[in-house]
């Protein structure tokens, strides 16, 4: 579903180049369950923005779904961001004036879904998360576990293939932590291909394969039994 | 995406910042408003003195002694022929476009009556005096219909004159002294105002004979010569001076159009509404900036949410319309506000001040909208512009 060929995003910071991602080659098929690890800086957050097209290689080639996204035109982009992919952030990026059911409806607004369905299927997607009480509350008025439930609901609103998640839990206590994960293991076993980019071992746990990434470059692949190993002695670290 | 979708989405963007659309809402009219009051100043000064010029009576020539162009030097005594009343007569008789030739004399002489006097304006003049200036009577009768150089012991009395001299009396009948010639009142002018420097409230006025007599000016001050309609103004300004030519043997006297007066005060009055326009164009920049700023304020958390939106998947140009929107409903909003406001301030003043005609005029209302509407939009929309122009990572920002 994703391929990934000698991907590089480099920033410019003032004359000195950053180099957030130095040829990353990397293949992951549809309905896996990746977790990205790796120490603060070491590029996860672009690898992820990266494939969730909300950043643009600086060089290498990226397919999704079989197309080069590096030729699609901004309208193009729009319609996979659209359609193909779900985005949970670590801050959530709820929009501050919509009440938690008009932010899952946002996508489907603009999207041109009419509105009887897409206010039934927000209402339906909030109550999935356990959140029908608040559906009328504005994020500010939510708790952190429950602004995330909401940014879940919004990502998979347009029922997207690929569920891209930023340290989903980054910022949550273990509870809701929990719940989100659970969520999230649940669209995975649902046949959704979902990355998620966390420093937690436990959360690396539930993925079928762990991506460590150092200085921008893939520098481990963990899969099968090996991932449990890892983690034994990632915690054990702790 | 429908427009009704737009529009809620826009203004749940307006209400949901509140303190920032009030901001923008009132820099908008207050612009508006000033535009419309500052143009409805100048255009009501404007108004109000071509309204005084044209209460001194419309379609009129003035035929002055004197050429003005050439100071100094007439003809070769150097000093211009008398403007007689036979000069009158003859503008009467041989200029067909004359409707009313009216000689004036004028000077300046103490008025009494029963001890009690005033010093004012004197004006010898004929009958038709009254319906070229316009002028009303208060009681009695104006001159008596005569030929110009009867000169009867008559007066009229202005409005003022009147009441200060005779305390309440009845004037008409009694007989004044003006610079010690014993006049009999035969009417009392209505209150007239003060039309163009000239005092019609603060006068005496008699037959131009008694007049010239009593100045013992050989000369009249000027003749008014009223035509029929206003296209002949200009055929009877040239039969008049070739008329008045032949008769003094060389050009030395002035025809000049109040309305000519009145084009020049225009033009005067023009450049003053173009310098009121100056302000009013400040202010509404100033406005402008008002908007713009509050607009800008909220750049960063506006960038945030267009990153959102982008990632999402809403399109660029679905982005920028629900801008748009938002700032059109804003300066839109704004401007009408601007109006209603702007209209009511001018017409209080007009309350205020009933003589003052204002009321702003078309082309400052239009330019005020359009220049609101653009700055709003130009600026409600300039950070999408850019926003949106951005990958969506780079608008989201970084924590
Ligand atoms: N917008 C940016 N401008 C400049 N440097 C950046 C930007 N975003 C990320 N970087 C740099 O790229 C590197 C990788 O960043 P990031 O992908 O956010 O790391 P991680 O998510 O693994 O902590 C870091 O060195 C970071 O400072
Ligand atoms: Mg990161």
């Amino acid at each position: 579903m994703i391929h990934l060929a000698g991907i590089c995003r480099t920033y410019q910071v003032g004359d000195q180049p950053v180099r957030a991602l130095v040829d990353v080659d990397e293949e992951i098929r549809e309905g896996e369950h990746v977790a990205i690890m790796g120490p603060s800086g070491s590029g996860k957050s672009t690898l992820l923005n990266v494939i969730g097209c909300l950043d643009r290689p600086t060089a290498g080639s990226y397919t999704l779904g079989g197309r080069e996204v590096g030729g699609l035109d901004d309208s193009a982009l729009t319609q996979v961001r659209r359609h193909e992919i779900g985005f949970v952030f670590q801050f959530f990026h709820l929009i501050p004036r919509l009440s938690a059911a008009e932010n899952v409806e946002l996508p489907m607004v603009f999207a041109g879904v009419p509105r009887r369905e897409r206010r039934q299927r927000a209402a339906a997607a909030i109550a999935a998360v356990g959140l029908e009480e608040r559906a009328a509350h504005l994020p500010e008025q939510l708790s952190g576990g429950e602004r995330q439930r909401v940014a879940m609901a919004r990502a998979t609103i347009m029922r997207p293939a690929l569920l891209l998640a930023d340290e989903p839990t980054g910022n949550l206590d273990s509870k809701s932590g929990n719940a989100v994960l659970e969520m999230l293991d649940e669209l995975s076993d649902n046949g959704l291909t979902l990355l998620v980019v966390t420093h937690n071992p436990k959360v690396a746990q539930r993925a079928d394969r762990i991506l460590f990434l150092v200085d921008g470059r893939i520098a481990k692949r963990v899969a099968g039994d090996q991932v449990g190993e890892l983690v034994a002695l990632l915690t054990e670290d702790d | 995406m429908t427009l009704p979708e737009l529009l809620r989405f826009a203004l749940r963007g307006l209400t949901g910042h509140g303190l920032r659309t009030a901001l923008s809402l009132l820099g908008v009219s207050i612009g508006i408003a000033s535009v419309l009051v500052l143009t409805a100043l100048g255009d009501g000064a404007k108004r109000y003195v071509v309204g005084q010029f044209q209460s001194l009576g419309t379609n009129l020539l003035i035929v002055l002694p004197g050429k003005t162009e050439t100071s100094g030097s007439f003809g070769i005594g150097g000093v211009p022929n008398d403007l007689t009343l036979d000069d009158a007569e003859a503008i009467e008789r041989f200029v067909p476009q004359a409707r009313r030739v009216v000689p004036v004399s004028m000077g300046t002489e103490e008025v009494a009556y029963a001890g009690l006097s005033r010093q004012i304006a004197i004006v010898g003049t004929s009958p038709d005096y009254l319906k070229a200036r316009q002028l009303r009577m208060a009681s009695g009768e104006f001159l008596p219909a005569d030929e110009f150089s009867r000169g009867a012991a008559v007066t009229v009395l202005g409005h003022k004159t009147a009441r200060e001299l005779f305390r309440g009396e009845d004037p008409v009948g009694k007989v004044v002294r003006i610079g010690g010639w014993r006049m009999r009142v035969i009417g009392v002018l209505a209150r007239q105002g003060v039309k163009l420097m000239m005092d019609f409230d603060d006068v005496a006025v008699l037959p131009v004979a008694t007049g010239m007599r009593m100045f013992n000016r050989p000369s009249l001050f000027r003749i008014l010569v009223q035509v029929h309609a206003h296209t002949d103004l200009d055929l009877a300004k040239q039969r008049i001076l070739d008329l008045l030519i032949e008769r003094h043997d060389e050009e030395d006297v002035t025809v000049i159009t109040q309305d000519a007066v009145v084009d020049t005060f225009s033009a005067i009055l023009g450049t003053l509404t173009l310098f009121v326009t100056g302000i009013a164009a400040i202010s509404l920049s100033v406005a402008g900036f008002g908007i713009m700023n509050v607009m800008l304020v909220s750049v960063s958390e506006r960038t945030r949410e267009i990153g959102l939106l982008k990632a999402v998947g809403v399109a660029r140009r679905q982005i920028l319309a629900a801008f748009v929107t938002e700032a059109a409903i804003i300066s839109g909003f704004g401007g009408l506000l601007g109006l209603a406001l702007g209209f009511a301030l001018v017409h209080l003043g007009v309350r205020l001040y009933p003589v003052f005609e204002a009321s702003p005029p078309v082309w400052a209302i239009a330019a005020a909208m359009a220049v609101s509407l653009g700055v709003g939009v130009v600026f409600g929309m300039l950070p999408a512009w850019r926003a949106t122009k951005l990958d969506p990572v780079l608008a989201l920002g970084r924590r």
